[in-house]
């Protein structure tokens, strides 16, 4: 139905465009006068007004209609007197009215059931007649409106560029959509879970176990179930999983990338740094999936093997294995910022530490590394930013139970497996365990956020200084 | 503290040419320490993909068993020359048992469900499949490859150590005689693995595949590609060339950067409460996979579009205007396609990083079972990354290679996909200097 429309739409929009350019040239010709823009501007205009609303509106329509019509079967079949007390259930009816409809139910059918079928077939076919019918209107409206504003010799040109800027103004502002798309989701939800849990209770808990927290009636919970509830909510254990294994990554990754980026911008040849550098930014192209099945198969089971054959209990999901994997993940992300920070670092204050007498290691020590430290700094934390927000490797090779513990060999957990762990499968909605995920999201969101607000912002004060 | 007194004091003790030769030395070591970090780096490439693909070239290959098959018209249930209607609706699950026992001896039901159990699941599939293809074989034998089932596949392969005691092997002595007499008589043979590219998953390693799962990435990467790339490339014009010094325009560029530092799986749960809670898209589909990709990915390609837009030189666009051309004509007719080859290249890589992003794509179901390849958008489906995930948390053995294999193959894709970004920069992007 909808293709169908879009191609109506398209093929209107096209014959319009012909239909406008020569009708302005036949009237310029006939009237003897001067058109304030090319013919083609004027089919341009027809086009524009002849799609943008129609598509607009088919859009919006084809948003809401599937929630309005399902709200209006629910309210139908509640009053019939179906049982419907909570969103599953409600849910639940919702898709048997609907296959019924298709004709692919083949369980019972009840009375209810089946006027509800009934009325939504009835429904399904207003509202597809009115939608045609209204997106007719609108695209005779609008081409009504178009025509005569031509007839009447109008600036074509600007007006198409109005229209087209406003276009180009909405697609950016689809950046703030997405990020306010974002903010709601996380927050609703977040919302939802601390009203039930306590937001110092969930921040300052040390005991994380989700899955003792069946789905009950939020509403109603007693004294003793909170109590309960509270302690399978601490957040604790899963932040300091997350940064112990975000430290054991930066152990990796911070001197070997730091060095290499100092080694590239200072010594390399340009041959060596042709190939190099393109080489180490292949890590980080790779999926992380890839890096997690590695580190999960191969450098796991190795640690373990390793581990026995010195006699120490190394678990298969060691926080080391993780870390290690991660860190090498994160060793391009440092190499290359740095290796730009430290290459737009001025070349006069090389010269002046040479001229004074000091070898090329003493002034990268003294004089490059510290001019360079704010733009290092940034992208150390653009690198912790990204090790915390990783998903792939800890949920590969990383464990799923909420260890407090600083031993590497033994397995943690993070906020980001955790989320995964939480929603993947079917999830009840509305329990606090499905809401906790969205709050560690949050969580998870807000802290990156103000990583990379602050390394930002280093690198930016760097980069103008030097400027 | 009295460390470094002492350490003072030693160095002013030493002759001039001595503390010029430390000093030297630590030149050395400093280098030493650079050029060792970038060759561990590089190790490390080396050592992953040699690992992935020791790992992962053997599942291109499978290994299958010559068996002879009597097309009995009469074990079928049907005539002789029967229509292909007919073939289609007859049972061959009678005549497939018939032809695997015939091909070794067996002495109770428990040697001969072990024999059965060297063949694979769909092996009565492949024998339906011969005649269908062939329908001049009823009543006449013929010889056909049987594909083998994991355990034997892996033991072939050398995957499997067969010096194991009988309790902690897969395979039992009976089927290793089996197997060796097999050998011995030639009839194990390797075949080129086409269930591999043309099968949706399945729980049986010997016939799962990865092309449900490419199927699913390429309407998912196709979606994020129509969703993104003309969004992207409005959105860096409007930014670059079109918007006022504002406050609005200023935090648009913010949201802008941020976005691009977002966790992914923050976008997965973005998904999960938008696109599936509210809107109520199909869960597991590629559509929703698509949408939430180009979210993620818009932010990583407008960045690189404005980088392009804004390494055309103003001279173009004074040029244009000079000349009468309108703001958005010097932009459309002259800095745009200027700015094309970066911009595509940008959106190139971008695409690359959504098409091996995971995270978001199991929040919103992808990871479910699905055996069927998906014909449109809007049915169930995997997607390499995520069939990458799924296989690597199966038990079976078989399954090592095949995640190995797919690992190959998305890692070709990227491949492909980087060097084409870098081709178009470098043979279309202009130099202005």
């Amino acid at each position: 139905m909808n293709f169908a429309l879009i191609f109506l739409i398209i093929i209107f929009s096209i014959s319009l465009f012909f239909y406008g350019k020569s009708k302005t040239r036949s009237l310029a010709l006939q009237n003897n006068l001067k058109l304030n823009a090319l013919p083609k501007f004027y089919g341009y205009y027809l086009v524009l007004w002849c799609s943008i609303p129609s598509l607009v509106f088919l859009l919006i329509w084809t948003l809401f209609e599937p929630i309005i019509i399902k709200s209006i079967i629910i309210d139908n079949a509640a009053k019939l007197g179906a049982n419907i007390s909570d969103k599953n259930e409600a849910n639940l009816i919702y898709e048997k009215i609907k296959a019924i409809h298709l004709g692919t139910y083949f369980g019972d059918i009840d009375n209810i059931l089946q006027q509800s079928a009934l009325s939504y077939s009835k429904f399904i076919g207003l509202f597809t007649n009115s939608k045609i019918v209204l997106i007719f209107s609108v695209i005779i409206g609008s081409i009504l409106y178009s025509l005569k504003k031509i007839k009447n010799n109008n600036k074509a040109r600007d007006d198409v560029e109005i229209i087209l800027k406003g276009l180009l103004f909405v697609s950016s502002l689809i950046a703030i959509l997405t990020t306010l798309g974002i903010i709601f989701s996380l927050l609703f939800e977040s919302i939802k879970f601390f009203s039930v849990i306590n937001i110092f209770d969930y921040l300052f808990g040390t005991n994380w176990s989700p899955q003792r927290a069946f789905v009950r009636d939020a509403s109603s919970i007693t004294v003793a179930e909170y109590e309960e509830l509270k302690d399978a909510f601490g957040f604790i254990p899963l932040i300091a999983g997350t940064s112990f294994i975000a430290l054991i990554a930066m152990f990796v990754a911070v001197p070997i990338g730091l060095f290499s980026g100092i080694y590239m911008a200072e010594y390399a040849s340009t041959k060596i740094r042709r190939i190099s550098k393109p080489i180490i930014e292949i890590l980080a192209g790779i999926p992380t999936v890839v890096y997690g099945f590695f580190a999960a198969l191969t450098v796991g089971p190795f640690f373990r093997q390793f581990g026995e054959s010195l006699g120490l209990t190394v678990s298969s999901e060691s926080a080391l294995a993780a870390g290690l994997i991660m860190g090498i993940m994160i060793i391009p992300y440092i190499s290359s910022l740095s290796d730009d920070v430290i290459n737009s670092v001025p070349q006069s204050l090389r010269d002046g530490s040479y001229a004074v007498g000091a070898t090329k290691s003493e002034t990268i020590k003294q004089v490059v590394i510290p001019a360079a430290l704010p733009g290092i700094i940034g992208s150390v934390l653009l690198a912790v930013s990204r090790a915390i927000g990783e998903t792939m490797i800890v949920v590969m090779a990383a464990g799923l139970a909420a260890n407090l513990t600083i031993n590497p060999l033994e397995s943690t957990t993070t906020i980001t497996t955790q989320i995964v762990m939480i929603l993947v499968g079917d999830q009840e909605f509305d329990s606090p365990k499905t809401q906790s995920a969205f709050a560690l999201g949050l969580t998870l969101f807000v802290a990156t956020l103000i990583l990379n607000y602050v390394a930002q912002r280093a690198v930016k004060k760097y980069r103008e200084k030097y400027d | 503290m009295w460390l470094k007194e002492l350490l003072k004091n030693i160095e002013k003790n030493m002759t001039k040419e001595k503390r010029l030769k430390k000093r030297h030395n630590a030149e050395k070591r400093f280098r030493f320490y650079g050029l060792a970090s970038i060759f561990l780096a590089l190790l490390f490439v080396l050592i992953l993909v040699q690992n992935i693909f020791s790992k992962g070239s053997s599942a291109f290959m499978k290994t299958a068993i010559n068996v002879d098959v009597f097309y009995d018209p009469e074990l079928l249930g049907v005539k002789n020359g029967a229509t292909k209607d007919e073939i289609l609706e007859a049972d061959f699950f009678d005549i497939t048992i018939e032809t695997l026992l015939k091909t070794y001896p067996t002495n109770n039901l428990d040697e001969e469900n072990q024999l059965i159990d060297l063949f694979t699941t769909d092996a009565e599939l492949e024998i339906k499949n011969a005649l269908i293809n062939n329908s001049n074989l009823l009543g006449k034998t013929v010889s056909l490859e049987i594909t083998s089932s994991d355990d034997i596949d892996q033991l072939h392969k050398g995957n499997y150590p067969r010096d194991l005691p009988e309790e902690r092997r897969r395979i039992s002595n009976f089927q290793l005689s089996i197997y060796d007499n097999f050998l011995e008589n030639k009839k194990i043979i390797k075949n080129f693995n086409n269930y591999f590219f043309k099968n949706g998953d399945s729980r049986d390693p010997e016939i799962a595949g990865i092309g449900g799962a490419l199927v699913g990435s390429f309407y998912s990467i196709l979606i994020c590609l129509l969703l993104s790339f003309p969004i992207a490339v409005l959105a860096s014009i409007y930014l670059e060339e079109f918007a006022p010094k504002n406050k609005i325009t200023d935090f648009i560029e913010i949201n802008i950067n941020n976005l691009a530092a977002v966790p992914s799986i923050v976008y997965g749960l973005l998904a999960l409460q938008i696109l599936l809670a509210t809107i109520q898209l199909p869960r597991s589909t590629p559509l929703v996979a698509g949408i939430t990709l180009a979210l993620m990915t818009l932010p990583r390609i407008i960045i690189p579009c404005r980088a392009s837009l804004k390494a055309v030189p103003p001279s173009i666009r004074e040029g244009a205007l000079a000349v009468g051309a309108s703001k958005f004509q010097s932009v459309f007719h002259h800095v745009v396609p200027l700015a094309l080859p970066g911009t595509l290249s940008g959106t190139i890589i971008g695409l690359a990083q959504a098409l091996g992003e995971t995270a978001p794509l199991i929040l919103i179901g992808m990871v479910a079972f699905v055996v069927d390849i998906p014909s449109t958008p809007i049915d169930p489906s995997s997607s390499l990354p995520v069939q990458v995930y799924l296989w690597s948390e199966s038990a079976e053995r078989g399954f090592v290679e095949k995640t190995s294999a797919t690992i190959m193959m998305l890692l070709s894709f990227l491949i492909v996909m980087n060097f084409l970004a870098v081709y178009l920069r470098q043979k279309f992007e202009k130099r202005w200097n």
